[in-house]
């Protein structure tokens, strides 16, 4: 049985198997249709997420299957103080397959470690967020054609953002890939990524600016500052205008470069750039369905 | 001069940092064992200035020095037995340390999960680095 914490439990291969299987399921939706009847998703969601707990139902419900789960922690045993070992074990008699989101770093993966089901790790803190990762790789892949030999730069909050330290995570198995990092000094990417990417001898620069890198990326990945991985409400408010995506700023991009963002936005795409074919955002949320639905086979180890 | 005797078989724990051998004692769990332990604090060292030496009589099998590694390199440990020094270990950092330092990252899941064991693997042999199993959190100061 596997689970799947972290976007590296996934070798390349087997990523390229599951985007190939997400790319049939785009093309022929009615084939997967009935793939999962008779099976059960479980959310655990014990902080809210709409947007990723509705797409992982999407997905199950695309295949055929079931959706049972809780949205909020309030509305779970977690409230009367019941651990998420033991939350686990009993989900494991309720469903095959469970997407869990958690506030704490680690949370999925000790459920794992008890589950006798496939785990998910739909975010867990500021650590992982693997579905988004996975949503990401498809989308460059289906997009650009390739995962490889491209620039990037990554805007916005790279301290807390957990979809960008998962994403560079993966990207760095893929060859020829240079990153710009884009932020205020108080949100740059933490130490352990530096330290990595200077082990690998991956080539990265940090900037300040947006327009210091526009004109070199193929692919620009958004994020939004998140008010709630702050300590304090001075900070946020002093730092979430800085880095604003703009008409302007597209005009330095090249024209075939690809904006991408895990969503929601707040301000920093302003909504004129939504037109630019070049926004590739809204697509990438049906990629993350389709993502989504390849997962739940594969861990499900089911053959279509 | 203070003289403690030979031990017949066991470990002599030397070059300990001043001041640290009650730790060790602790983390080594010698205060489980049924054995002879002499904790010598603050003898004078040419190499160090002054150094704490742990004596342990003991089956030569029974502890795990695995600890030891992470937590000073630059102890010796003398293997003893009957009355003889046979083997003077290399120390290796453990690939796994449980229970041993405990996460301080409050967003980690160990900080709410009632009996989760703090564990942290070696992520990094070159730099000697330890990061939490569960949220990857570095751990960064000193012993």
């Amino acid at each position: 049985m596997r689970h799947l914490m972290n976007p590296l439990d996934f070798t390349t291969g087997e990523l390229d198997s599951l985007f190939d299987l997400a790319n049939d399921i785009e093309k022929n939706p009615s084939k997967y249709a009935h793939a999962c009847e008779g099976k059960k998703l479980a959310t655990c969601f014990y902080e809210p997420s709409t947007r990723t707990r509705l797409s992982f139902e999407s997905a199950m419900l695309s295949l055929g299957g079931q959706v049972i789960g809780f949205s909020d922690a309030g509305s779970s045993s977690a409230s009367k103080g019941e651990s998420v070992a033991d939350t686990i074990r009993v989900i494991s008699c309720f469903a095959d397959i469970c997407a869990m989101r958690h506030p704490k770093e680690g949370a999925p993966m000790v459920a794992a470690e008890r589950s006798g089901i496939p785990v998910i790790n739909a975010g867990d803190g500021g650590h992982q967020h693997p579905t988004q990762t996975l949503t990401d790789l498809l989308t460059i892949r289906s997009l650009k054609g390739r995962l490889g030999n491209f620039t990037i730069g990554l805007c916005g909050d790279l301290k807390f953002g957990r979809t960008v330290h998962s994403l560079i995570n993966a990207l760095v198995r893929y060859p020829n890939i240079h990153f710009y990092f884009i932020s205020p000094p108080e949100l740059r990417v933490p130490d352990y990524i530096t330290d990595m990417l200077k082990e690998k001898k991956i080539v990265y620069k940090e900037v300040i600016r947006l327009e210091e890198c526009m004109p070199m990326l193929d692919l620009l990945y958004m994020t939004r500052v998140q008010r709630e991985r702050f300590f304090n409400e001075e900070d946020y408010v002093r730092l979430k205008d800085f880095y604003i995506l703009n008409t302007p700023k597209m005009a330095m991009a090249k024209k075939d470069m690809l904006v991408l963002h895990p969503l929601p936005r707040v301000n920093e795409i302003s909504v004129e750039v939504d037109d630019d074919p070049r926004a590739v955002y809204f697509k990438q949320v049906q990629y993350g369905v389709y993502v989504r639905m390849a997962l739940i086979l594969t861990l499900l180890e089911i053959q279509v | 001069m203070l003289n403690v005797g030979k031990i017949e078989e066991g470990y002599v724990l030397d070059h300990i940092e001043a001041g640290k051998s009650l730790s060790i004692y602790h983390h080594l769990q010698l205060d489980k064992l049924d054995c002879m332990v002499a904790i010598i604090r603050n003898a004078r060292s040419n190499k160090m200035g002054k150094k704490d030496i742990l004596k342990v009589e003991c089956d030569i099998n029974t502890l795990d020095l695995d600890v030891l590694a992470f937590i000073d390199h630059s102890i010796t440990v003398n293997v003893i037995k009957d009355g003889e020094l046979i083997d003077k270990k290399d120390l290796v950092l453990p690939k796994k340390i449980k229970n041993i330092i405990k996460c301080k990252n409050p967003r980690c899941i160990t900080s709410i999960e009632q009996g989760l064991p703090h564990i942290f693997v070696l992520s990094d042999e070159k730099a000697e680095i330890y990061r939490c199993k569960y949220c990857e959190e570095k751990y960064n100061e000193s012993f």
